[in-house]
Formats: structure tokens, sequence, C-alpha cells
């Protein structure tokens, strides 16, 4: 026990007189969570759009009106040359094209029908299925108001109609915000935890100062618990920081018990620290360690449904994610934060975080040699 | 010359020797092409949701058979009651929530509109957005099915046509990213930790009482990082067209050309870099804060640069992956030639020259 104290005194000293460490503490947090929210916003607003006008009637007109009136769009350009708004689109500054064809008016006056063309930027998938989802309403809303002109509406549906409500839950604002801080909250103690922890032991080793380490009496387990509570106690100010951060600047607070949180991460960081060690015993440079840790986080990060939701990957990736601590964390903070889930709620993911802890750390313990 | 080739020898030895390394610098973009690839998809399917059917006749049954049998919904039949709804969405069992009242057939058939609620978890809001969109579409279909098909007048149709991307893959997005970030990795952070490391070990002191030019030193450090990069490159490339089915519209040599100049670069920022950091772990935190995550976050491969607020949209500007992202989207999947790409080539070169002579600079005057 005294050696263990011995050696936690000697791991705060370094960690408080190393200003890299300090500043990281600080600084990702405020990086992290100040920008990366702003940044990774995937709302689809300001759609740009151009205009091909081939017809020129009072209806294309009061089409264009509408659609630029509707503000989700942005008229980039209203043209007569198909061409032209190619080219806008080709230097990135239109997403999406509606060319209005000639005879447009007379065809829907006198045949009944016409057709409008919609050209997608496809590059990127979500902002082309919504925008044009959008557009596509705006036309139809248009089209009643044709119909309406030309026709008496009877006051009673004249044919059975279900009318489709919607309600969103937790979030009712659909604020992204609110799905993304506590996320990224989750990436910033796994990065703090990860990073730090696989530095360490490497950094003894290639110093060499690990050599007087190996000769004292300090047990293996010891070694590694002095090495982890640092870093234990580190994460859990970093997450402190992070929880403030998103109450003061997005105003978010749990909507579940703050306990619930921190017992979760008290028993995350512990597995995050072991997975940690684990590269630092396997490393024998701080290059090694920290490209090994950086590729694990990569994929952990990845694959734990931060930015797309694990439900619509692959099975492969879905059973991987089975054995992704970062996973279980990302969804924890989510449910505690927005859905206020209480410690029942979280009792499974609990329990296999903790198995990860054991696991890993049981393995860093026994593949840290005292002989090199 | 030839002292410069010894060295040049030298870096390569150290890091082909150091094999987990190497296969890690291997396998990143494999595992990125990969991930990216298959795992990472916006598309909605197999999302588990409740079905609370309150009437239990042959419209809500007719509906839920239909909702059953899309690709997008797995129906969870435990919920019986509201407060089992509220439970399952806290547990996270559900996505969204179907709620047929009572009596839904005889308000249909009798009043001609009947209600149903759709409830999402707007935890997520883009997800909640999707799934309630297909569902609508999903009951409109039904609902189509029940009034008969009968042309209305005055009907204006709209065609979609999906340019550069029919099939709406989001592999034609993120394999420019991938490429940015994975050269971000090997030539930025690799090299200025391998250039930090020598002076953390004592050993930069050594070579720099050698008659070699201490530049040069650095120099044919670069060297092995940049063959390296030329082979992720190609392997990304080729990955990209016979594993994703990405093909390359452009010309391939413009390509290649303009991924060598972005290695150029970003080897001159991690020399940068190395001339700044003291220690290793500066250089990883520098190459991680300063690079990395601007790469990924404002580069737009990820999240859209012109959503950002201004701020952030005119830092992104210095970030020479968002250049490159342009340029290689542009030429790779648009089919774009050099007319369209010179002047974010300019800027790449520009940064590059305006990097280089910084750590040239610095470099000399830390000799003295």
């Amino acid at each position: 026990m005294r050696a263990l104290l011995i050696l936690l005194e000697k791991e705060f000293r370094q960690v408080f007189r190393n200003p890299a460490i300090l500043r990281m503490m600080f600084a990702m947090p405020a990086v992290q969570l100040l920008v990366m929210p702003l940044a990774a916003d995937y709302e689809v607003k300001n759609v740009k759009i151009c205009i091909v006008d081939y017809d020129h009637s009072t209806y294309s007109q009061k089409l264009t009106n509408k659609i630029v009136a509707s503000n989700y769009f942005q008229l980039v350009d209203y043209t007569d040359s198909y061409t032209k708004a190619l080219e806008h689109v080709e230097n990135e500054e239109a997403d999406l094209i509606l060319q209005i064809p000639t005879s447009f008016e007379k065809d829907l006056v006198r045949e009944d029908k016409s057709t409008l063309f919609l050209a997608l930027n496809a590059i990127n998938g979500v902002k082309a299925n919504l925008g044009g989802a959008y557009l596509r309403s705006i036309i139809g809303d248009f089209n009643n108001e044709v119909r309406l002109e030309w026709m008496q509406m009877p006051r009673f549906n004249p044919i059975p109609i279900v009318g489709i409500t919607s309600v969103n839950w937790f979030n009712p604002l659909m604020n992204y915000r609110f799905f993304m801080v506590p996320g990224i909250l989750v990436i910033l103690v796994t990065m703090v935890g990860a990073f730090l922890s696989a530095l360490n032991i490497v950094k003894e080793k290639e110093i060499g100062t690990i050599e007087q380490i190996n000769v004292t009496p300090i047990r293996k387990y010891q070694f590694i618990l002095g090495k982890l509570i640092p870093f234990w106690v580190l994460g859990l100010i970093v997450l402190t920081i992070g929880l403030i951060i998103s109450y003061l600047f997005y105003g978010i607070v749990p909507l579940g018990s703050i306990f619930t949180i921190y017992i979760f991460a008290a028993v995350y960081l512990l597995s995050v620290l072991g997975l940690g060690l684990l590269v630092s015993t396997l490393a024998n440079t701080q290059q090694q360690a920290m490209l090994l840790s950086f590729f694990l986080m990569m994929i952990f990060i990845l694959l734990g449904g931060l930015y797309t939701s694990i439900d619509s990957m692959p099975d492969w990736a879905q059973t991987f994610t089975k054995f992704n601590p970062v996973a279980y964390f990302i969804e924890v903070m989510r449910m505690v934060v927005l859905k206020g889930s209480t410690l029942y709620d979280i009792r499974f993911h609990l329990a296999i975080v903790a198995v990860f802890g054991i696991v890993l750390n049981s393995f860093a313990v026994w593949n840290y040699r005292k002989r090199s | 010359m030839k002292q410069f080739l010894y060295f040049i020898k030298k870096e390569f030895f150290h890091l082909w020797r150091d094999k987990r390394t190497m296969l890690i610098l291997f396998g990143m973009p494999l595992m990125q092409i990969l991930i990216f690839g298959f795992a990472l998809t916006n598309e909605v399917k197999n999302t588990r949701i409740a079905i609370l059917d309150n009437s239990k006749d042959d419209a809500t049954r007719k509906i839920i058979s239909e909702l059953e049998a899309s690709r997008y919904f797995d129906i969870q039949e435990d919920i019986r009651s509201n407060a089992d709804l509220e439970k399952a969405f806290q547990s996270g069992k559900i996505k969204m929530a179907v709620v047929f009242p009572e009596r839904f057939q005889d308000e249909l058939l009798h009043t001609n509109a009947a209600p149903i609620q759709l409830i999402g978890d707007a935890t997520d809001p883009n997800v909640a957005n999707t799934l309630i969109n297909y569902a609508s579409a999903i009951i409109f279909d039904y609902q189509k099915t029940v009034e008969g098909y009968q042309d209305l007048p005055y009907t204006i149709n709209t065609e979609l046509r999906m340019l550069y991307n029919p099939q709406m893959k989001g592999s034609y997005n993120f394999v420019p990213g991938v490429m940015a970030m994975v050269l971000m990795l090997v030539c930025a952070m690799m090299t200025s930790i391998s250039i930090v490391r020598e002076k953390e070990l004592g050993t930069m002191e050594v070579i720099l009482v050698s008659p070699i030019v201490p530049i040069r030193v650095v120099i044919a450090k670069m060297v092995p990082y940049f063959l390296l990069s030329t082979v992720n490159i190609a392997s990304i490339l080729l990955l990209s067209v016979f594993v994703l089915n990405v093909p390359i519209q452009g010309n391939l040599f413009l390509l290649v050309g303009e991924a060598l100049l972005f290695t150029v670069t970003v080897l001159a920022l991690g020399l940068l870099i190395s001339t700044v950091a003291g220690s290793q772990q500066t250089a990883m935190l520098i190459s991680l804060m300063g690079l990395f995550l601007p790469t990924v976050m404002l580069s737009g491969f990820m999240f859209p640069v012109e959503n950002m607020p201004i701020p952030l949209q005119v830092i992104s500007n210095i970030v020479p992956a968002k250049w490159f992202y342009y340029i290689v989207k542009n030429v790779m999947i648009k089919g774009l030639g050099f007319t369209y790409i010179w002047k974010e080539t300019l800027v790449l070169i520009g940064m590059t020259t305006f990097f280089m002579i910084v750590s040239i600079k610095k470099f000399k005057s830390r000799l003295e």
C-alpha cells in the first residue's frame, strides 16, 4: 500500500510538472466542445439553387418567387441556359438545378400536366436528398395553388385521407447540438485518457527510467495501478470541465442524474485507460504507441455511433460495436443527458464496460515485463 | 550528394525495421476505406420501431404489414401501452413509434379522415426526420390504394436526376477525405515526430556535427515518408476503384500529380512542426490539435463548410486539406480538367512555399 502511495505521489508530480499534459487537459475540451459542435452541423440549410427558366411565363415566375421566399433555398442564378447552370454546380456554387421547360405553363393548362426537371449534385447524398425533398414539397404546394385557381375544391375530403402528425420526443426543437455535444464529450474523455496513458509507460521505456523502477521491489500490479489512478482522476476532471462547458455554452443540463454519468464514466475510464496501458506495454517507442492508439481510437470513434447511427451499419460492424467501449459510453451519455435514463436503464452497459476494464487491465498487468 | 543518399538509406532502415509502424501505416488507409465505405452510412435500415395499435382493424393491420415489409423498419412486438412506449424509448430500444387511435378504420371510411401519430426519437434529429419521412411515404402509398388511382387535373410532375453520383453512394464524398487524412497523418505527424525524436534522444546533435548540410538531414528524413505516401495514394485509389466502385472520372495523371503536390505541402508542414516542437509529445499534440482535427472538421468532407459560422468558414481557408479535398472531388468524381482547379492548385503551391521558407529560416536560427 505504501509503495503504491509513493508511486502515486511520483506520478502526480510528473503530471503536474508537465505543461503539455496540463495544456492538453484544458485546451482539448475547449477546442473540441467549442469548435466541433459548431462545425459538426449536419442540418441541411442554405441549399443553393440555380433556376433555368426556358418558359418565362407567369407560372414560372410565380414558382421562382415561391422558391426564393421559402428561406430554404438561396437563389444563385436565374438564367436560360442549362450549361451555365451546370457550370455553377461544377464550381460548387450551386447544389441543385431546377429546369423549367418551354411551354411549361401551356402544357399545364392545356394538357393538364407538365414536367419539371431537377438535377442534384449528389456527391453529398444527405444534402441532395433533403434539398430535393424540400423542393418537391414546395412544387407540390405550388401545384395545389394552381389547382385552386382552376377548380373549386369541395369542403369535405372527397376521398379518404390519413392525416399524419409527427411528434419529436426528447429533443422537440430538433437541435442538432443536443445530439452532438454529449457524444463529443465522450470522445474528449476517451482521447485524453487513451493518449496520455498510452504514451506514459513508453516514455519511461524510451528515456530509460523504467529500468530504475524494474529494480525496485514494486509489484507489477502496483506499477500499473500507479499509472492508472492519476489518469483516472485527470479523466474525471476533464469530464467535469466538459460538462461545465456544455452547460455554459449550450445550456445542456442532463435530464438524468449527474451521478449516473459519473458512475458510468468512472468505470468506463478504467477500460479506456487499460487499453492505453496495454498499448503502452506493447510499444517500444512513443511514436509506435501514438500511432497504435491513434489507429485504435480512430476505429473505435468512427464506429462508435457519433456521426452515423449504429443501426444502419452492416452486420459485421454491428458485431464489432458490441466490443467497442466508446459506443457504449456514447449511447449511455445520450440516454442520460437527453432521455433521463436511470442507472437501472443502463445496467447492462455498465456491466459490459466493467468487464472490458477488468480484461484489459489484467492483460496490461500480465503483459508488462519487469525484464526487458 | 553521395552523403545525402547515405542519409536517405539510414532513414529507410529506421522506418523499415519498425515493423509495427509500417504495418499500421499500410493498414490505416485500408481500414479507413473499409470503415467509411461500408460501415458509415446515413442510410436507414432495420430500425427498431414500436406500434401501438388501439384499433386493431383491417386498415391498421394492412398498414402494419406494409411497414413490416419495408426494409427500413423492424417492428418490436412487446410494446402494448403508452407506459411501455416511454420505457422503450428511454432504454434506447426503439427509435420511432406509430400510434393508431381507436376506431381508425371507421373514421377513415365514414368521415374520410383518420389520424396516425408518428413519434420520433429526436435525440438524433436527422435520423428522426428520415424515419418519419419513410413511414409517411409508406402510409401515403397505402392511402393511394384505398382511394384507387385517379388522375388529378393540373399535375406538375418532377423528374429527378442525380448528377455525378447516381446511386447516391456515400463513398463518393469521403474517398477524397480519407486521402487527405491519411496523407496528413503519414507525412505531417510521422515526419515531425521522427525529427523531434532525434532531438529528444540526443542523436540529432551527432548528426548536426557531421559535415552534411543540416537541412539535407531533415530532407533525407522526409524521402521515405514521401515514398510511403505514394504507396498509400496508390492503394487508396486502387481500393476505391476496385472495392468501392468509385470510378476515377478525370485524368489520372492530374489526380496523382495533385496528390503528390499535397504530399509535399504536408511534408513541409511536418518540417515546420518539428522546428517548433521540443518534445515528441508536443509534436504529437500540435499535429493532432492543429492538423488532424481541423482536417477532419473543417475540410468539408465530414461536415459541410457552408453551414459553419463565418469565423470558422474563414479559418477553414487556411486548412490545406480543404483545398485538396476540393481538387480531388472535382478531378476524381466530377471529372473536371485543370482549368477548374488551377486556383486551388496555386493556393496549395503558395502554402507549400510559405511553410518551406518559414521552416528553413527557423531551422537555421536554431543551429546558432
